[in-house]
C-alpha cells in the first residue's frame, strides 16, 4: 500500500531547496520507508505497548556538577563565520 | 473610556491563561556539565553536547529533575510515575542542534492549581502542567538597520542553549489583568521560595506569554486566541493585557473579525503588535528523544522532596497574620517575598514590634530601594538597623521625622542608627529650656498663625509644631513642642 509524502512541505521545514527529480526521488524513498511504518502498525496490537526507547531503562541522571566546556577558541572552530565573538550565520526571515 | 469600562462590565468577559518560562539556577546545564551562568562572555560555556555536535549525548541533570519535581509539588500537582523527553524539531538558529528537548504528551507534572488573592478574594487557578526543556541561544540580528526585518545576518551565543528551563501551563482561569497580575506575583513568590530559580524577569530567568480572548458572559465557548509576547516584568504584563482586552472589545463591538495571531507588547508605545513568529509553521514534528531514558521518579524520592517543601508565601502570610498581628494589606506585602520576608523576620527577632517593622519596610524602607534601584539583599541596610530604629522611636529617644533621617543615613551608609542618631544629632530635645528658643523665634517669624490660634483656629497649630521641627531639624518632641507652644501663647496673650 504505497503511502504519499507531502516532500514539498517537508523540504521547507528542513530548509532544503531540492530539484524536481530530487522531490521525486525522495516522495519514493521516503514513501517506502513511510509504508514500513505502516506495516509495522498493522501488526502492533492493542496489548503491544508503544515503544519509543528499545531498552527498559529509567532514571539516567547526572549530578549537577560542573565539567570542563571547550575553549571559547575550539568552540569558535566550527562556526561558519565569526563575529563579536558569536556564532555568524544567516538571517532567518519568518514567513506566514 | 468610562463607556468602554461599562461595556467591558456588561457585555464580555476576558478569559486569561498564562504560560510562564522559568530558568532553573542549577549549576550546571540540563544535559552537559556546562556552567548554567548569566552574563558570561559569549560562547565560553559550551561544549559539543550544548553545540549539538554529531554524536554527543545528553545526560539530565538530577538537580533540574528535583527541582522542576518541587515546583510540581508546590503547586499541588500530581507528579507523573512515567514521563518522556520529546524532541521538538525546528529549523531556526538559535538551538545549532536544530530541535530543542522539551516534554510534550507526558510532562513530569500534571494537574495542580495556585490561589490568588484579589481586593480580598481568594481565586484559585488551575494549573495544566508543569514540563522540564531546555532553552535556547540569544540571538542578535545584525547589519544594516539591527532590526530584525532588516537584518542582514544573525549572531549567535550558545552560552544560554542548554539551560534548563521550566515551563508553567496555567488553565484559562483568569478573567482579568488584575488576576493574572496577582498569579504571576504569586507564582514568582513561590519559585523565590523554592530557592529553585532567581525570577529576574528583566534578566529573562522567569518569563510569560499571555493567551487572552474575550467572550459573552456565560458562554462556555472560547473567543479568539491572541497569544501575547514580549512580556518582561509583570507591570508589562498587566498594561498589556489592559491593552488587548480594550482592543479586542472595541473590534467585536465593532463586529470585526478577530484572527487567532501572536502579538508582541511595545513597552515603550504601551500597545501589542502583530508579530511575526517564529514557529511559522507550527510543525514541530515531536518524537520521543530516543537519547534520553524515560523519567521514573520514586516515590520516595517525591516524598523526601516534599518533605524539604519551605513555607510557601500563603502560608507565610497567614502566619504574619494570625502570630504576629500584621493586616492582610501588610502581609500581602511583606511575605510575598522570600527576601522580604527573611527580612522582616530577622527584624522582629531582634525585637522589633511587627507592626511598626513592616510599615517602615513597606514605606520608607520601600521607597529608598526604588530610589537607588537597589534589592535588599544588596543593600547595606541590615534588620539590625530596622529593629533599632523602631526601638529608639518607640522609646521616643527619636521623633519619627528623626527616624527617617536615621534610616536614609543608615541606607546609605550602613553605619548604625545609634552612631547616626549621635552624629547627625537627632536625640529628640524635649526639654523646655532647649526648645524655648526656638519657640519664640516661631512665634515671632510667624504672627499671623500665632494671631488666628489665639483666636481659637486650633488647627493651625499643627503647623507651629512643623516650624519648630523643621528649626530643629526633626530633632524636637513634637509632643512636648505643642505643649510648650499652647502654654506660651495661651499664658501671656
Amino acid at each position: 500500500m504505497p503511502v504519499e509524502i507531502d516532500v514539498q512541505h517537508v523540504a521547507r521545514l528542513a530548509r532544503l531547496a531540492l530539484t524536481e527529480e530530487e522531490q521525486e526521488r525522495f516522495r519514493r524513498q521516503l514513501g517506502l520507508i513511510l509504508e514500513h511504518a505502516e506495516n509495522v502498525r498493522e501488526v502492533a496490537a492493542v496489548d503491544v505497548p508503544p515503544t519509543s526507547h528499545p531498552i527498559p531503562r529509567s532514571n539516567v541522571l547526572r549530578p549537577d556538577d560542573p565539567a570542563p566546556s571547550l575553549s571559547h577558541e575550539e568552540a569558535m572552530a566550527s562556526a561558519p563565520e565569526e563575529e563579536s565573538d558569536r556564532f555568524k550565520v544567516p538571517r532567518v526571515v519568518e514567513q506566514e | 473610556m468610562a463607556e468602554a469600562d461599562t461595556a467591558k462590565a456588561t457585555r464580555f468577559e476576558t478569559v486569561i491563561g498564562l504560560e510562564c518560562h522559568v530558568e532553573l539556577s542549577t549549576a550546571t546545564k540540563m544535559f552537559c556539565g556546562c556552567l548554567n551562568a548569566f552574563g558570561a562572555p559569549p560562547n565560553t560555556n559550551v561544549c559539543p553536547v550544548c553545540l549539538g555536535h554529531p554524536g554527543t549525548l545528553p545526560v539530565p541533570n538530577e538537580k533540574a529533575i528535583e527541582y522542576t519535581i518541587k515546583i510540581g509539588l508546590a503547586l499541588g500537582c500530581r507528579i507523573a510515575p512515567h514521563s518522556i523527553f520529546h524532541r521538538k524539531n525546528y529549523f531556526y538558529p538559535d538551538m545549532p542542534k536544530n530541535f530543542q528537548i522539551s516534554q510534550y504528551d507526558l510532562p513530569l507534572c500534571v494537574g495542580g492549581h495556585l490561589d490568588i488573592e484579589v481586593d480580598g478574594e481568594t481565586h484559585r487557578v488551575g494549573i495544566t502542567r508543569v514540563h522540564l526543556e531546555e532553552d535556547t541561544g540569544k540571538t542578535v540580528h545584525g547589519g544594516a538597520t539591527g532590526r530584525i526585518g532588516g537584518a542582514e545576518y544573525a549572531l549567535e551565543d550558545y552560552n544560554r542553549a542548554g539551560v534548563p528551563l521550566v515551563e508553567v501551563v496555567s488553565e484559562p482561569d483568569m478573567r482579568s489583568a488584575e488576576q493574572a497580575r496577582a498569579y504571576l506575583t504569586e507564582l514568582r513568590a513561590t519559585l523565590e521560595s523554592l530557592g529553585v530559580s532567581d525570577v529576574r524577569m528583566e534578566e529573562g530567568s522567569l518569563r510569560c506569554d499571555a493567551n487572552v480572548s474575550l467572550r459573552r458572559p456565560g458562554s462556555e465557548e472560547l473567543g479568539t486566541k491572541i497569544e501575547i509576547k514580549n512580556l518582561n516584568s509583570i507591570r508589562s504584563l498587566y498594561r498589556a493585557l489592559n491593552f488587548e482586552e480594550e482592543r479586542q472589545q472595541v473590534a467585536l463591538e465593532r463586529g470585526e473579525p478577530l484572527i487567532q495571531e501572536t502579538r508582541h507588547w511595545d513597552e515603550g508605545k504601551g500597545i501589542t503588535t502583530h508579530g511575526r513568529s517564529k514557529e511559522y509553521a507550527f510543525d514541530y514534528r515531536y518524537f520521543p528523544e530516543p537519547d534520553l531514558a524515560p523519567l521514573e521518579p520514586d516515590p520516595q524520592w517525591i516524598e523526601t522532596l516534599r518533605a524539604e517543601l519551605p513555607e510557601l508565601p500563603a502560608a507565610r502570610r497567614r502566619r504574619f497574620q494570625d502570630e504576629l498581628g500584621l493586616s492582610a494589606h501588610q502581609a500581602g506585602l511583606v511575605a510575598s517575598s522570600a527576601e522580604w520576608a527573611r527580612f522582616f523576620e530577622a527584624t522582629v527577632s531582634a525585637g522589633a514590634d511587627p507592626r511598626a517593622a513592616a510599615n517602615w519596610m513597606t514605606g520608607d524602607l520601600a521607597a529608598l530601594l526604588r530610589e537607588t534601584h537597589q534589592s535588599l539583599t544588596a543593600a547595606k541596610v541590615t534588620p539590625e538597623h530596622l529593629a533599632e530604629l523602631v526601638k529608639l522611636l518607640d522609646e521616643q529617644v527619636i521623633s519619627s521625622a528623626g527616624a527617617k533621617v536615621a534610616l536614609a543615613e543608615a541606607f546609605a551608609t550602613g553605619a548604625s542608627v545609634d552612631a547616626v542618631v549621635e552624629a547627625k544629632g537627632l536625640r529628640q530635645v524635649g526639654d523646655s529650656e532647649a526648645l524655648g528658643g526656638m519657640i519664640e523665634q516661631v512665634i515671632e517669624e510667624n504672627p499671623a498663625p500665632v494671631e488666628q490660634f489665639r483666636k481659637g483656629k486650633e488647627g493651625v497649630l499643627g503647623f507651629l509644631v512643623g516650624q519648630v521641627m523643621k528649626k530643629s531639624g526633626g530633632a524636637a518632641n513634637p509632643k512636648v513642642a505643642a505643649e510648650l507652644l499652647r502654654e506660651r501663647l495661651s499664658g501671656s496673650g
